[in-house]
């Protein structure tokens, strides 16, 4: 599974992002791929993802993709992330 | 890697006045210019990329993380601490008001991972949080910094 981690300059909050989720992912049992990116980059990372985690603010600006995007509230609440990752991959 | 190390001299602020959002995040861009990791010029860099892409940078209730991306006004890679005295509003729906402020300057991609991963154990707990924006002094925030380390 690959998951991608989106802000607008892909080096500070979707890094923190990127470090919730694979804390989440580790607590789930799950092998993923966690990849941070910045919206630039993200349009196409998110063509062969199975995930996009984003903020409220940017997902409009991903657009249609094929992958599950998923808006997350509070990047540094790990439980948050955890819930929304399993209701999308279970 | 201790957030406290993280911290020298002048690029902590407590009880600090900001009447807006932008007026916050000079005070963090204050930071790291003090502590020699961006220029002038990297402050209004983070405030354009607030007016492009949305108040996205404030992640979790209360918190803002202040950066652009990496640029020649960036220096060296290292981050500044902005408590405020009365919570700004940025704009974002699910986590206004701000209260606290840290601003990030990197020069690539990995360099800051280090510091990023013990600014998320940081923000993991709101007790801790809360203490830490409560703090009085610079001096306060690095020894709660510094104790949690040791924890």
């Amino acid at each position: 599974m690959k998951i991608v981690a989106v802000c607008g300059m892909g080096i500070g909050t979707s890094v923190l992002l990127k470090m919730n989720a694979e804390k989440a992912l580790r607590a789930m049992g799950v092998d993923a791929d966690v990849e941070a990116a910045d919206i630039g980059t993200a349009r196409g990372a998110a063509r062969t993802a199975d995930v996009v985690l984003t903020s409220d603010e940017l997902a409009p600006e991903i657009g249609e993709v094929p992958a599950k995007v998923i808006v997350i509230k509070n990047f540094t609440d790990v439980n948050e992330i955890t819930e929304a990752l399993q209701s999308s991959i279970a | 890697m201790s957030l406290a190390d993280q911290l020298p001299e002048g690029t902590i602020a407590t009880k600090a006045v900001a009447k807006d959002w932008r007026e916050a995040i000079r005070l963090a861009g204050d930071g790291l210019v003090a502590g020699g990791v961006a220029t002038e010029q990297y402050t209004t860099e983070m405030i354009e990329a607030v007016e492009k892409h949305g108040p996205y940078i404030v992640v979790a209730p209360g918190f803002a993380l202040a950066h652009s991306r990496p640029s020649p006004a960036v220096l060296g890679t290292g981050i500044s601490w902005v408590g405020l005295a009365e919570p700004v509003a940025f704009g974002s729906a699910a986590n206004d008001p701000v209260t606290l402020v840290v601003g990030l300057a990197a020069q690539d991609h990995d360099s800051h991972l280090a510091v990023m991963s013990s600014l998320a154990g940081v923000l993991a707990d709101e007790n801790v949080l809360r203490e830490l924006i409560a703090a009085e002094t610079p001096e306060q925030v690095r020894a709660r910094l510094a104790e949690l380390e040791t924890e």
